[in-house]
């Protein structure tokens, strides 16, 4: 067990290790001439106006809530789904019960208007 | 055993011998480890020079063109000759961007998509290791992904890079609902989250146990790639480039290569959770025809995508959460129900594949009969125009 996750631990290591080559060899290869005007911001070539890092439309934060209530949810059937087999028809339909609580959550939402774009 | 038949165990074995007389123990086992992560994955850094080629020449073939054909035999060698020029080009950090954030970024994505190979396996005994929660940590990995598109988005300080990162938000983590759902339904038939077990449990495919899930897996795939008809995170025609405005040279290279990698990897995932991995005649015995049937499975699922990509247009952004939230989720949930409850009452009797089958055939017709019920409804209401102004000449 401890020599798989070695191996994952040594793979994001090396996962990091081989972009950041490219990155470095052009850094070597690739010219370097900045200037103020290169560097602006590029907005099809309009000035910027304003900041960038303002409030926005709240429905991405919205649907951003819902995702993390199923997210979580779905993460918990995982072992539910793995203790499949030892599981007699009872547990099995509590893991179904919670699915339809997550569905009531689902239509809840949908009925609250969450799930409209606007 | 010959080298022919099975070359990595031979290597491994041989290697492990050599090592384990070098050195000691400790040492040995975490050279070891380095050594397969790299083979494992420079095959996937290489596949993507072979796979950005590909695509380019199904997606010329698609708009009858020829594609590219200049640069080597066939044009093969067109993506190196784009690296080379990628690796040339000045790499320019917009003045108002959040350094740090802007250039870790393309390296998450890559990141993300290598992250996956860790736990592919390719032939019997050829995986990079066999992780007993491997499904789960694909999803886990598969995260990461979404997260370099908004350190993207949020750390170049151009409003249509954050535009394309609020997409981002909006579409990337809806359709991870679906893909979380039905990643689970074939954990839940093989009883193991492990990928080398979901593969030798497949002696009957799972897309036969259960069709649906697997056509709702893949596209919710498409969409976390941000492939046509999902590319609202970079919509060309809407929003620049979406994320990925600012980014020069290599960076934007990455992105792109994570990009294409990706896709390929959706089209494995497909093949290994649904189509049965590595299975099929003599790959027992010949591991190497193993990797060939992954590679041959992997490039159906792979095929699907460009085709889809080259046919669809873009869909609007509502259009595409309510396909996720109003049709694939609701779907996906009730098949995780009817599955889970008829393997439990049909398990180890000859009934649980037509049962299963059936039970797929009638969420497709159940939901296609809900679907035309509520679509008619709304249209009626929606019958009720308002009078748009006329245009009148001044």
């Amino acid at each position: 067990m401890e020599q798989n996750w070695l191996f994952i631990g040594v793979f994001v290591a090396i996962a990091g290790v081989f972009p950041l080559l490219p990155i470095v060899i052009a850094r070597v290869l690739a010219p370097r001439k900045p200037n103020h005007i290169k560097l602006e911001t590029y907005e099809c070539g309009m000035e910027t106006v304003g900041d960038t890092w303002v409030q926005f439309k709240v429905e991405y934060y919205i649907y951003g809530l819902v995702f993390l209530i199923f997210d979580i949810e779905t993460a918990f059937l995982y072992p539910w789904a793995v203790a499949y087999d030892v599981l007699p028809m009872f547990a099995v339909l509590e893991g179904v019960l919670f699915i339809m609580i997550l569905v009531g959550g689902l239509f809840y939402a949908w009925r609250k208007g969450v799930l409209e774009w606007s | 055993m010959s080298f022919w038949s099975d070359p990595i165990r031979v290597a491994n074995e041989w290697l492990n011998g050599l090592l384990t007389d070098l050195l000691p123990q400790a040492w040995a086992t975490l050279i070891g480890n380095v050594i397969g992560v790299v083979v494992v994955s420079s095959f996937g850094l290489i596949l993507v020079i072979f796979l950005i080629w590909l695509e380019r020449k199904v997606a010329a073939r698609f708009q009858d063109r020829i594609g590219p054909n200049r640069a080597g035999p066939y044009g093969l060698l067109q993506t190196i000759a784009d690296i080379v020029k990628l690796l040339t080009k000045e790499d320019s950090i917009p003045e108002k961007a959040d350094k740090v954030t802007f250039n870790l970024a393309p390296i998450v994505s890559m990141i993300a998509v290598l992250l996956i190979w860790a736990v592919i396996p390719f032939a019997p005994g050829w995986i990079g290791t066999d992780l007993n929660v491997g499904v789960l940590y694909i999803a886990a990995v598969g995260s990461f992904g979404i997260l370099s598109i908004l350190m993207a988005g949020w750390a170049s300080n151009n409003k249509y890079a954050l535009l394309g990162a609020f997409r981002a938000v909006a579409q990337l983590i809806s359709y991870e609902v679906p893909m979380l759902l039905t990643l689970l339904v074939p954990v839940l038939l093989a009883r193991s989250m492990g990928m080398m077990h979901i593969v030798h449990d497949q002696s009957l495919w799972f897309i036969v146990l259960a069709p649906v899930a697997g056509v709702i897996f893949l596209v919710s795939s498409i969409a976390e790639v941000g492939r046509t008809p999902f590319d609202l995170i970079e919509a060309e025609s809407e929003i620049v480039a979406g994320y990925h405005t600012e980014y020069t040279g290599m960076k934007f290279g990455l992105f792109f290569a994570a990009e294409f990698l990706h896709a390929f990897t959706v089209g494995v995932l497909f093949a290994i959770l649904y189509l049965g991995g590595w299975r099929g005649p003599g790959a027992e015995q010949y591991p190497i025809l193993g990797m060939v049937y992954l590679i041959a499975k992997s490039s159906i699922g792979y095929f699907i995508v460009m085709w889809v990509r080259s046919t669809l247009p873009r869909i609007r952004i509502d259009q595409m959460l309510d396909l996720n939230w109003k049709v694939l989720t609701p779907i996906s949930l009730a098949l995780l129900i009817l599955t889970a409850i008829l393997d439990k009452m049909f398990a180890e009797t000859a009934l649980r594949a037509p049962v299963l089958l059936g039970a797929n055939v009638l969420v497709v017709v159940l939901s296609w009969a809900i679907i035309r019920v509520l679509s008619r409804r709304s249209r009626r209401e929606r019958k009720v125009f308002k009078k748009r102004p006329e245009a009148r000449a001044v």
